[in-house]
């Protein structure tokens, strides 16, 4: 599944980043085998709020389709 | 480690990097304090910030590199860094110490930055900051063992700290800075190879690179697979380029994808670096930032928090600024009329008076509104709110084209454009900074009031709609909704015809709360307001002085016969009045005349449009001049005076409803502001975008006030 299924407060492992942002996406620390939870949607739904290795982030529907996750 | 303090005893030049939202502003505040200036890099929009700071009695420069995730650059900002770093940037000194600055409660994706900042082989000290928020998370960094592992002097900053600035050239005087040992990460074998193979057949050879910014280099040209980001002269061009391509190729053979190689390990080599020196309780409570995030990004409650904090911070504005703007309108017209007496009457005079005092006076009147409004944005920045605001509106705002970061920006241009269009630096992404600039002007500033208001008090009927309501109201509702869907519209079209570039994934750091530092958020409050009055100020005070000039020549000189003419016609004309009409103003007005007849203009409202130029206001005044009535705070006899003008060939009253909405239309869209085309200037720094502005605006204006016209007068009972 990729991130844009994965629903709030659940905790999830990244197998792989896919497209043309990958390098972009890792650097923030978005790496293989790490580990994120999904905090909460924004009021329509994106962007959503993820906490990964220990700080928070916000993506959008793109970066969260490049994300491919699964459940821990 | 061989820590070396000599460098400190000669004057150098010491960079700050680190991540955005790390305190790295509030290091450069504390060490620079008001000796510092902000400017921006020739060609691009990206600010630079440079100061100065004596330790132990010599004077040297800091700069403030842009804060960055990564040296790969994807921005313009990050791409300044990488360059200035890597000593291939022309417009920045080299460096010759670092002070990296890291975030001791986010120190993975801090040392990422700091690990590829290590292997450019420059002498640093690393700088913990936010050690605060990491033990209130149960994070303890073991400042003296993160020495040991890296190689280079650490030293731990509380938020609490009273003296920073101290404790930072204590700290550099005591350890000195250290060159850190390269690919202290220990790239794989295959990783390793290929970046010697760039370096060997192609870097050393082909381009001037420093050796030292050669490994670098090549592993982010591995990454990148081509040269289309390259800004160092080079040569045998199709040799590099076929050269990334063939060891993207072997990496890929080897197990490793060139794209993601040096992301992973360097990952894995801060995991490991860090294993033992931080302490991580394991909390289940709940931190502030959780807390405080479960009200002000709740799906409901977060947006109707975030205009109730759009409505304190304009309500606060308006009623701070006002009577600052009103001293300093007031202090610039007694300055005229004291100069004015002191100077013998003439040019000269004049010139002074109406032209250079009334020019400064229009600048100088802004900075209430823009030092009000920084305060508000440093400070909700530094308390992590905005980044909250952004991520609540950002499903809102991308409906139409925009960044949730647009909103504060669009918001305060119903105050005055010019701090909202400085207020785009919070957006980060160049082309929805810049779409959000090019239609920040339709908001309804506060400038369009008065004419508006005389406007409608003369041709809109006081009729009550649905028994609440006035006409007069719903019209003035109307003006502001109206800017809005212009905005919108515009915002749409743009996003379409605006050259993508590389497109930057949206990935917003959400920084944990904490209270901001109160001696930062009014140092750069304030910094704002000089660059302003520096750098906006001189084209607003040479366009003041223009149109001065075109108010004032040729000079009306009373010949006895004009005079005995004026008196036979009886007309009131005042000598304002008649050297207005005849002055190169007056010719301008006449001769665009047949231009904005279909609009329902004539020569007088022609002035206007020209005066207006250096403030929308300025119409109603003109009007009182042209027409030569005393200027009054309920402008009634202008309001009288425009319902009796009757045209001399049909007889009837020269302007009506038709009128009236046409120029508010136009009044709505048109960029009849020097001040605003000079700050576009400044933050866009080149010319093509405030140009652009003004012809599309321009344009904009005529159709839609032509159509405006043309409807009414068919279809309203005037």
């Amino acid at each position: 599944m990729t991130l844009s299924e994965a629903i709030p407060t659940t905790t999830y492992r990244v197998i792989k980043i896919d497209g043309k942002d990958l390098v972009r996406i890792m650097e923030m620390g978005i790496t293989p085998h790490s580990e994120l939870q999904v905090i909460r949607k924004a009021p329509l739904g994106y962007p959503i709020e993820i906490k990964i290795r220990g700080y928070l982030l916000s993506l959008r529907k793109e970066e969260c389709e490049a994300i491919e996750v699964e459940l821990i | 480690m061989s820590h070396s303090t000599d460098l400190l005893t000669k004057p150098s030049t010491i960079a700050l990097v680190g991540n955005p939202n790390t305190g790295k502003s509030t290091i450069f505040n504390a060490l620079t304090g008001l000796r510092q200036k902000i400017a921006n890099y020739p060609g691009i929009t990206v600010e630079r910030k440079m100061g100065t700071t004596i330790i132990n009695g010599i004077l040297h420069k800091v700069i403030d590199l842009p804060g960055a995730y990564s040296l790969n650059h994807k921005k313009a900002d990050e791409r300044i860094t990488y360059e200035t770093l890597i000593g291939s940037y022309d417009h920045e000194e080299t460096p010759d110490l670092l002070l990296m600055v890291v975030d001791a409660s986010n120190l993975d994706r801090n040392l990422f930055l700091a690990s590829q900042v290590m292997d450019l082989q420059i002498p640093m000290m690393m700088i913990l900051t936010m050690n605060d928020v990491a033990s209130d998370r149960g994070i303890d960094v073991n400042s003296t063992r993160l020495s040991e592992q890296l190689g280079i002097p650490v030293i731990s900053l509380n938020a609490r700290e009273k003296d920073t600035s101290g404790r930072i050239k204590k700290a550099l005087t005591q350890f000195g800075v250290a060159v850190p040992k390269t690919f202290l990460w220990n790239p794989t074998e295959p990783l390793r190879e290929a970046i010697d193979s760039i370096d060997q057949q192609w870097l050393s050879p082909f381009t001037d690179l420093p050796e030292r910014a050669r490994p670098i280099e090549a592993l982010r040209l591995l990454a990148e697979g081509s040269l289309d980001e390259v800004y160092y002269t080079y040569q045998e061009e199709s040799l590099g380029r076929k050269l990334i391509l063939e060891l993207q190729d072997q990496l890929e053979e080897r197990g490793e994808n060139p794209m993601a190689a040096e992301v992973i390990q360097r990952y894995h080599f801060i995991g490991e670096a860090t294993h033992g020196i931080v302490e991580q309780e394991s909390r289940e409570e709940r931190t502030w930032t959780d807390r405080l995030d479960a009200v002000f990004t709740h799906r409901v409650a977060g947006p109707i928090l975030f205009l109730l904090v759009l409505l304190v911070m304009f309500q606060s504005i308006f009623s701070w600024a006002t009577p600052f703007m009103d001293m300093i309108d007031l202090l610039f017209v007694e300055l005229g009329m004291y100069v004015g007496d002191l100077l013998p009457q003439g040019l000269l005079n004049s010139l002074i008076v109406d032209g250079v005092i009334a020019g400064l006076g229009g600048v100088v009147i802004f900075l209430p509104q823009i030092i009000f409004l920084f305060l508000f944005i440093y400070f909700l920045e530094g308390t992590g709110y905005m980044a909250r605001a952004a991520f609540v509106m950002d499903g809102f705002m991308t409906k139409v084209g925009l960044h949730g970061r647009s909103v504060v920006p669009l918001m305060s241009g119903f105050a005055c454009a010019i701090p909202g269009i400085m207020a785009t630096r919070t957006i980060e992404n160049w082309r929805d900074r810049l779409i959000t600039i090019m239609i920040l002007p339709f908001m309804a500033c506060s400038a369009r009031l008065p004419v508006y208001a005389v406007m409608i008090a003369a041709f809109i009927p006081d009729h009550r709609i649905l028994g609440i309501f006035t006409l007069q109201g719903v019209v003035f509702f109307g003006l502001y909704l109206f800017g809005i869907v212009m905005a919108i519209g515009s915002a749409a079209v743009m996003k379409r015809i605006f050259p993508t570039g590389k497109p930057t994934p949206f990935l917003m750091e959400l920084p944990p709360y904490k209270w901001p530092n109160w001696s930062s958020t009014i140092i750069q409050s304030f910094e704002r307001g000089k660059i302003f009055v520096t750098e906006a100020g001189k084209i607003i005070v040479a366009i003041s002085i223009v149109l001065w000039f075109l108010a004032s020549f040729p000079k009306y000189e009373a010949t006895s016969d004009q005079v005995s003419e004026v008196q036979e016609t009886r007309t009131e004309l005042s000598e304002s009045t008649i050297q207005l009409n005849q002055s190169y103003a007056g010719r301008f007005g006449q001769w665009i005349e047949p231009a904005i007849e279909p609009l329902g203009f004539d020569w007088k409202i022609g002035i206007g449009l020209l005066t207006s130029f250096a403030a929308r206001e300025v119409m109603v005044g003109t009007l009182n001049t042209i027409y030569s009535i005393e200027e009054t705070e309920d402008q009634m006899g202008l309001i009288e005076r425009l319902r009796t003008e009757i045209d001399p060939e049909t007889g009837l009253p020269k302007y009506n409803l038709a009128t009236a909405l046409s120029l508010m239309i136009f009044f709505a869209i048109a960029m009849q502001c020097m001040s605003t085309l000079a700050i576009v200037k400044r933050e866009t720094n080149t010319w093509k975008w405030p140009l652009t502005m003004f012809a599309y605006m321009t344009v904009l204006a005529y159709v839609m006030a032509w159509i405006t016209y043309e409807l009414s007068s068919k279809y309203l009972l005037i």
